[in-house]
């Protein structure tokens, strides 16, 4: 902080309430708010799963509550075979759009990214609020689907046609809901190309003197890189989407082909083709995990690197890697559809690249591992986390192996195999992952640190819980157990039965012990104890800030300079074994 | 103390987590998978046992180092070391190891898909038809004249049995095709399954058979095989096709030639 220049801010300081808290121009606020939205997703997604797990094993019991929010779905409480469908495509959708791309990029990524560069704000502050109260809009259009005539709708987060395109002849589930399901997702792609364009020309316009590319810590980089491949995704679903209404609504025919009997009718379409949905989502839906994960990553190395009390053995090659990850991103999303009747040759064209996507992973693996040794580990709940998800990138990864060879996938392919697979991967590791930086930044956003004992807890619970859940998944897999079936009642599934209900167990302990999290988040909010300014001693600029939180322009009236690549510990200085980015001087021989 | 715990949590999920990849791995795949009746589903099974081995060693080894690591390094005061070899050792390790592992299973594992995919049904080839639609699936073999009639979806009446929508009245070769609710085949005889979806996506999945295949609306697709073994085993679609998803199945019926040819006749008459 000693050696700022100083500016004029890009906006002034809020004066209302509403312009202060509801919309806001201000990054860490807008940051804040897609935390929030992505926190009431993550409980609905969460509990609709404990609904869902709980019909699975026990499906004429009555769910408390239930029969009176949901009198068609859910007759007295007991869930209908087309409710469980419904839910299921609810909880798919709310978790893998407003949690996993909201929490870890969009949340994190706007309150951190403008900060770490030395920016006072995004580089475009009217967009910014935009982008997140287009996301809002979408999530509510999504959560009315609850309340139309037809109930939600059915056709899983893949929303695969014709069955999510022909309409109410399909069946339940596939009137208006469905409709504003692709209104919805149509929505939130408007809001996420918004975002990542802002992201983008925040990092590559805003960086303060001295803060060169190379100097960015690499979490501001998976931030970037998840931006730009964010980019790429969004706009091929937001056509995608287009389409799928204007099948549903206008009476196109994009993906329908002609004569299709459905429920008695011939479908007054021809001449469109279901794999054109599945290639136009997919092109979207396979880099949409890494847009979930590559933040995640960035936040555990980050995190990982100020406990461990030194650099990881090449911070460069991990932002290699997330860039290959990136690329090869865009070459896989055939592997999904090995078994849907593409040209088999084209299988291993897509099968390779997947396959390949397994070296940058095992080099960032093999990183992480072999800078832990010799480290100075400190033990919290942010590095604890960081660790579960080291774990947990490692156990869902090495099942994608599997799943990216096409003469195994005629086995594996939709089986819980797959189910356990991507929750592994890409929905408990990047949850891990945003957990990790909530225990990290929280002192930075709201100046009170968060309780380590319960945080403790929280994490051991969740690690045991989570594996408890997604291992077993892998093996009823490899026991042929279909999935997106909402009762087993075929001769090989019955058995299976016991699995199951074990696995609800564990879901419903796992779900039991984020109460911990929820309660620390609250209580240490208004009673955690006063945070210093950089309770982890930590390097990178969100941490040279005059407050906690950050005043509105982040520094305060200046800009601070840039001395020092992001990671200096392990070095001998003033403020003890590490150097700021902004103390001038020389740093470590790195 | 948090990082001990860890260490020893960690290595214990990692031991449970592998008794069943162990059992897969070397007590034979029979544990884990269904007895395998075709003809391909052997290079199938190696497949996924070769790569279970190596998964499975990859995951305990990166589990282990995990917990070792941590155990040793937790909480740990004085100058920082660096792992021997450091970055470059890490990039070359994972460009040999990895690279040879994806080159390999790649090679090997395109043979197994081959056998399924790109070699065309034998001439010789019983041809079946197989229709789904919600949430049944129907099958139809040509009768005596070795044709198919035409499919008109305007006419499928399910009420009176006419599940195909054939019309014998204007179609000879419909006059002598025979419908059935289950997938009936010779043993040790390739079947050429001509697959064909009634209304949405479903898909023909049978464990033992190591089958799996989409229909795909508006796609006329095919999968051929060889069963091996006499018996019945379930068929189910894992394509979700809506309410009744999980209630869709039928059954694969595998006989002798000589029961197969009585069954066929019977059908006819």
């Amino acid at each position: 902080m000693s050696d700022m220049s100083v500016h004029a801010a890009v906006h002034g300081a809020p004066t209302s309430f509403i312009r202060k808290y509801v919309f806001s121009l201000d990054h860490k606020i807008i940051g804040l708010q897609y935390y929030a939205l992505a926190l009431v997703a993550v409980v609905t997604g969460m509990v609709l799963s404990w609904i869902m797990r709980v019909h699975l094993v026990w499906p004429n019991a009555p769910i408390p509550g239930l029969g009176a929010l949901a009198k068609v779905g859910a007759p007295g409480g007991v869930v209908t075979p087309e409710y469980y469908l419904q839910l299921m495509t609810m909880h798919g959708t709310l978790m893998v759009f407003f949690v996993l791309t909201n929490a870890p990029f969009a949340a994190f990524g706007n309150y951190f990214l403008p900060i770490q560069i030395g920016a006072e704000d995004m580089a475009f502050p009217r967009f910014n609020m935009m982008s997140f109260w287009t996301t809002f809009v979408a999530f509510c259009i999504l959560i009315s689907a609850f309340f139309v005539g037809d109930g939600p709708p059915l056709s899983g987060w893949t929303g695969y046609a014709p069955l999510s395109a022909v309409g109410k002849d399909a069946g339940p589930g596939q009137g208006i809901g469905q409709s504003l399901w692709g209104i919805s997702i149509f929505v939130f792609c408007i809001a996420s190309l918004l975002g990542s364009l802002n992201f983008i020309a925040t990092t590559l316009d805003l960086r303060t003197k001295g803060m060169t590319l190379s100097r960015m810590p690499i979490v501001t980089w998976a931030w970037f890189i998840t931006s730009c491949i964010a980019l790429l995704a969004f706009a091929v679903l937001m056509p995608a989407c287009l389409l799928l209404i204007l099948d549903r609504v206008t009476g196109t025919s994009f993906f329908i082909p002609a004569g299709l009997n459905v429920g008695d009718h011939i479908q007054p379409h021809q001449g469109g083709s279901p794999l054109l949905w599945q290639h136009l989502f997919w092109f979207f839906g396979h880099p949409e995990v890494y847009i979930a994960i590559l933040p995640a990553i960035g936040i555990v190395s980050h995190i990982l690197i100020c406990n461990m009390r030194k650099n990881m053995l090449s911070h460069r090659v991990l932002i290699y890697c997330m860039m290959a990850i990136g690329f090869l991103s865009y070459m896989v999303w055939g592997h999904h559809m090995f078994l849907s009747g593409m040209n088999p040759f084209s299988a291993l064209v897509f099968s390779f690249p997947t396959l390949m996507i397994t070296i940058p992973a095992t080099i960032m693996t093999l990183i992480w591992l072999g800078s832990l040794y010799g480290s100075n580990l400190r033990i919290n709940s942010a590095s604890l986390f960081c660790l579960g998800f080291i774990s947990m990138f490692v156990s869902g990864g090495v099942s994608g192996f599997f799943l990216a060879q096409p003469s195994i996938d005629i086995y594996l392919h939709a089986t819980y195999f797959v189910v356990g697979h991507f929750h592994m991967v890409m929905g408990v590791a990047a949850i891990m992952g945003v957990f990790a930086g909530t225990y990290f930044w929280f002192p930075k956003m709201t100046g009170r640190m968060m309780n380590e004992t319960l945080g403790r807890w929280h994490f051991f619970l969740t690690l045991i819980g989570t594996y408890a859940i997604f291992m077993p998944f892998h093996y009823l897999g490899l026991a042929g157990n279909v999935r997106r079936y909402s009762a087993f009642q075929d001769d090989f599934l019955v058995p299976l039965i016991p699995v199951h209900k074990f696995i609800t167990y564990a879901a419903l302990f796992t779900g039991a012990a984020q109460l911990i999290f929820i309660a620390n988040l609250v209580y240490s909010r208004f009673k955690g104890p006063q945070a210093s300014p950089n309770p982890w001693e930590c390097t990178s600029l969100e941490w040279s800030t005059p407050s906690s939180p950050p005043p509105f322009d982040n520094f305060g009236g200046q800009h601070p300079v840039v001395h020092h690549d992001p990671y200096q510990y392990g070095v001998k200085s003033s403020t003890g074994d590490y150097i700021m980015q902004t103390s001038p001087g020389p740093g470590a021989a790195s | 103390m948090g990082g001990k715990i860890f260490a020893v949590l960690i290595v214990i999920i990692a031991l449970a987590s592998a008794v069943p990849i162990m059992n897969h791995t070397f007590l034979g795949a029979s544990v884990t998978l269904p007895e395998d009746i075709s003809t391909h589903g052997k290079a199938i099974d190696d497949q996924l046992s070769v790569t279970m081995k190596e998964a499975g060693i990859s995951f305990l080894a990166a589990q282990l180092v995990l917990g070792l690591f941590v155990w040793q390094f937790a909480n740990r005061k004085g100058a920082t070391k660096t792992f021997p070899g450091g970055a470059t050792a890490m990039v070359i390790v994972a460009f040999l190891f990895v690279g040879a592992e994806v080159l390999a299973l790649g090679m090997v594992g395109s043979k197994a898909w081959g056998m399924v995919y790109f070699k065309p049904a034998a001439s010789d080839a019983l041809p079946v038809q197989a229709q789904a639609g919600q949430f049944a699936f129907y099958f139809r073999y040509p009768g005596p004249d070795g044709k198919f009639g035409q499919i008109h979806p305007d006419k499928i009446d399910e009420g009176n049995s006419n599940f195909f929508g054939l019309d014998p009245e204007n179609d000879i070769p419909a006059r002598d095709d025979i419908t059935a609710g289950e997938l009936v085949v010779p043993v040790g005889k390739e079947v050429n399954l001509m697959m064909h979806a009634k209304d949405v996506g479903h898909s023909f999945y049978v464990r033992e058979l190591r089958i799996q295949q989409d229909f795909v609306p508006g796609l006329d697709l095919s999968v051929h095989f060889t069963a091996t073994k006499i018996g019945k085993y379930e068929i189910v679609c894992t394509q979700l096709c809506g309410l009744g998803h999980y209630n869709m199945k039928s059954y694969l019926n595998v006989m002798s030639q000589e029961d197969f040819d009585k069954w066929l006749k019977s059908q006819s008459n």
